[in-house]
């Protein structure tokens, strides 16, 4: 039997599978049985490094050494130099840019690892239905600290020192919400835990819930000591059913372990956290949305101030956080606040996590420093753009961001630089789009998200985002006039200036930002009749070249309205009043004879 | 079990869970068990985590392989899914994406039983804060 003692890694990522990455496993597979060491030594493909720039790149197991920018030519140097003589091949080591010294470990490049787990420190790594895995990491420690060696007052200020600011969106200072909160006198207080997570595409607070459920229990006491509650609830969408069952596990082993209930860590505080289910409203994230929903009115929002955290839930002070926030507490609290703010930038500190979707290689979760580009986050973690596909935009903040693009990708992420660019930090959806993907349909696809639901309170929101849809439909159809355009950018700032809460205050944000950045999109849509991006169903048309059409009939027999004309081995027809742009036909055909114009 | 009365009790019963769990932190822990993590958030349960990691433990049982199979939370591979990670004694944890039946076959039987690496393997690219500093 084989014992390997070296083991060659090849990125079989995509971005390296196209610099040929496999010519790079043959060759090394060929030139290790030259040197008989094919029982020695095993090449294997791996996934995405998230190096792409560099690649294609070859780790050696067990020295960890990583080489960059590899042909299939170096496949002999390798060979002989690497495992024959046992040196390293220096010029194919990384170069640091700063130093310019070439790195051989991965673990020493500051380019490789550009994620840093906070908030994630145990997603994927304890069993979250298993409280002893989440104390044997130093679980509860940062509650037991504070309860019995600190004030309410220091352990304030450490989360103040630290910079924290919510990571729900909006980026209000957490602590200084806390020290608010505290600060009104009041018989009973309430602390919230908000996660009614609703941007589409976003699936960060589910995950932490799913991995990491005492994390947040735990900072949820935290905070009940730092304000003066005793009462948790946990507002969480019924359609986060595995999130919900793991969090009602953790509560019960919780209370077990007298980690929550009465006297906790043998002193006077006493705290207890309850769930209560949201129907899937995107209005409840707003606070004071999912306070009147906690209280089983209608998720409507309310003017501020006053704010929660002077009269909340009940009428009492109640201070809501977000998932991500409350994760990053007991970690800060045991680390302390200068480790914390010595990460990020200057007025954004710590990590985002971000959930990282659409045409992009590496989907995924990803928690990178605050001040990391998109650039490197599309990528290199990212792993670039999906079949090779050029990059168009990215879309930040859901419905409530905008869409930034290729001016800034080298733009430090951070809550006011992503501000100052028309977009939002938000909840941390990140939706990548390539160059198949029409602006202006997008900024509808979020349109007729908002329109469903805006909770109809205030009539800038209903009726206006109402309008906004419908104008941008006209666009898409190809009936848009240039009067629209204007009508479009006016009532947006209007919306934006007059709604009651954020919902409608920052729902026009992807039609400003796409009018922005893409105002030639829009004219072609309306001057033109064209859609760029071949997205926009009215505006193209599908043809059948005559050259091509073998007259094989199966295209006719696809189309499910009969548009399609013609004999038996003659070329086809499409008759384009009666074609309802299903694209049947075009998937079916075997001869590359239907084309979209 | 009993409560956790003070802080004292808490940081005894993490040493005391510390030395069980650090199987999966310190690579040259002597005893031979093989410790598997399937990432079993809504994600990877849907693109079919729990069918593999039943069909792990039955075989790794049917095999007599002395292994602990657990659940964990997302990995944040999700162009990956299913996704487990494999710790042999003594070596540093790998992870493996795609994984379905077929697949977990192929890693019991080369990397769990032969020490042989298996195509697929993810780079794990990000650090986890280091806890336990201030004691």
């Amino acid at each position: 039997m084989a014992k390997y003692k070296n083991h060659i890694l090849v990125c079989g990522g995509t971005g390296c599978r196209a610099s040929q990455g496999e010519e790079i496993v043959q060759n090394l597979g060929k030139v290790l049985e030259e040197n008989s060491l094919e029982n020695e030594v095993q090449v294997v493909r791996t996934g995405c490094f998230g190096f792409c720039e560099k690649g294609p790149v070859v780790k050696m197991v067990p020295d960890n050494t990583f080489y960059v920018q590899v042909t299939p030519e170096d496949a002999p140097e390798i060979v002989a130099e690497h495992l024959v003589k046992g040196r390293k091949v220096e010029r194919l080591l990384y170069t640091d840019p700063e130093t310019q010294e070439r790195v051989s470990e991965s673990k020493d490049m500051g380019f490789y690892k550009k994620q840093i787990r906070i908030a994630l420190r145990n997603c994927g790594f304890i069993n979250p239905e298993n409280v002893d895995e989440y104390i044997a990491r130093d679980g509860y420690a940062a509650l037991g600290k504070v309860l019995t060696e600190m004030t309410p007052e220091a352990a304030i200020k450490v989360i103040i020192d630290s910079g924290l600011r919510g990571r729900g969106g909006g980026g209000f200072p957490t602590g200084l919400k806390w020290e608010i909160t505290r600060k009104v006198e009041a018989e009973q207080k309430y602390v919230v835990c908000n996660a009614d997570e609703g941007d589409p595409g976003a699936f960060m607070d589910r995950s932490i819930l799913e991995g990491d459920p005492h994390a947040v229990l735990e900072a949820m006491a935290i905070n009940g000591f730092c304000t003066g509650a005793s009462h948790g609830l946990i507002y969480i969408r019924a359609e986060y059913p595995l999130a919900i069952s793991r969090l009602k596990i953790a509560i019960d082993q919780a209370r077990e372990y007298g980690l929550l209930g009465n006297n906790i860590f043998g002193t006077d505080f006493s705290f207890d956290v309850e769930l209560r289910y949201g129907a899937g409203a995107f209005v409840c994230g707003e606070e004071t949305s999912l306070i009147h929903s906690m209280e089983g009115l209608r998720g409507e929002p309310t003017v501020k101030p006053p704010f929660p955290s002077e009269s909340g839930y009940k009428g009492m002070p109640t201070n809501v956080n977000n998932v991500e926030t409350y994760a990053n507490i007991p970690v800060i609290l045991l680390e302390g606040a200068e480790w914390f703010s010595s990460i990020g930038t200057e007025k954004s500190k710590g990590t985002k996590v971000f959930a990282l979707a659409g045409k992009v290689n590496n989907v995924g979760l990803i928690e990178v420093p605050m001040g990391t580009t998109l650039r490197e986050v599309i990528f290199d973690i990212g792993g670039g753009i999906k079949d090779g596909k050029k990059f168009k935009a990215v879309q930040t903040g859901g419905p409530s961001g905008g869409c930034l693009t290729e001016k800034h990708l080298d733009i430090p992420i951070d809550y006011d630089n992503l501000l100052a660019s028309g977009s939002m930090m938000g909840s941390g959806g990140m939706i990548v789009m390539d160059e198949d993907d029409c602006m202006v349909s997008m900024a509808k696809f979020y349109l007729d998200f908002t329109v469903e639901e805006s909770c109809g309170k205030c009539a800038p929101c209903r009726i206006g985002n109402k309008r906004l849809y419908e104008m941008l439909d006209k666009i898409t159809e190809g009936k848009g006039t240039e009067e629209d355009l204007t009508l479009l950018r006016n009532l947006s700032n209007v919306i934006k200036d007059t709604s009651l809460c954020g919902l409608g205050q920052t729902s026009p944000n992807p039609v400003l930002s796409t009018m922005e950045n893409f105002a030639d999109e829009y004219e072609a849509h309306v001057h033109d009749g064209k859609c760029p991006a071949g997205q926009c169903k009215s505006l193209m048309q599908y043809v059948i070249s005559d050259e091509k059409c073998i007259g094989c009939t199966l295209c006719s027999r696809v189309c499910p309205v009969d548009a399609i004309t013609g004999d038996k081995k003659e070329p086809h027809l499409i008759s384009q009043e009666t074609c309802i742009k299903c694209g049947a036909c075009y998937e079916k055909c075997k001869f590359g004879a239907i084309s979209i114009q | 079990m009993s409560k956790v009365k003070s802080l004292a009790d808490l940081r005894k019963m993490r040493d005391e869970l510390q030395t069980k769990v650090s199987l999966r932190e310190k690579s040259d822990n002597p005893e031979k068990l093989v410790q598997v993590k399937v990432s079993m958030a809504t994600c990877g349960i849907a693109s079919g985590a729990k069918e593999v990691m039943n069909h792990m433990i039955e075989e790794m049982d049917r095999q007599a392989i002395d292994a602990i199979v657990t659940q964990t939370g997302c990995m944040g591979f999700c162009h990956a899914e299913p996704t487990i990670e494999v710790t042999l004694p003594g070596n540093d944890p790998v992870v493996f994406g795609h994984v379905d039946n077929k697949k977990a076959d192929e890693i019991i039987e080369k990397y769990v039983i032969r020490g042989e690496l298996v195509d697929g393997i993810i780079p794990v690219n990000y650090e986890t804060v280091k806890e336990n500093k201030n004691e």
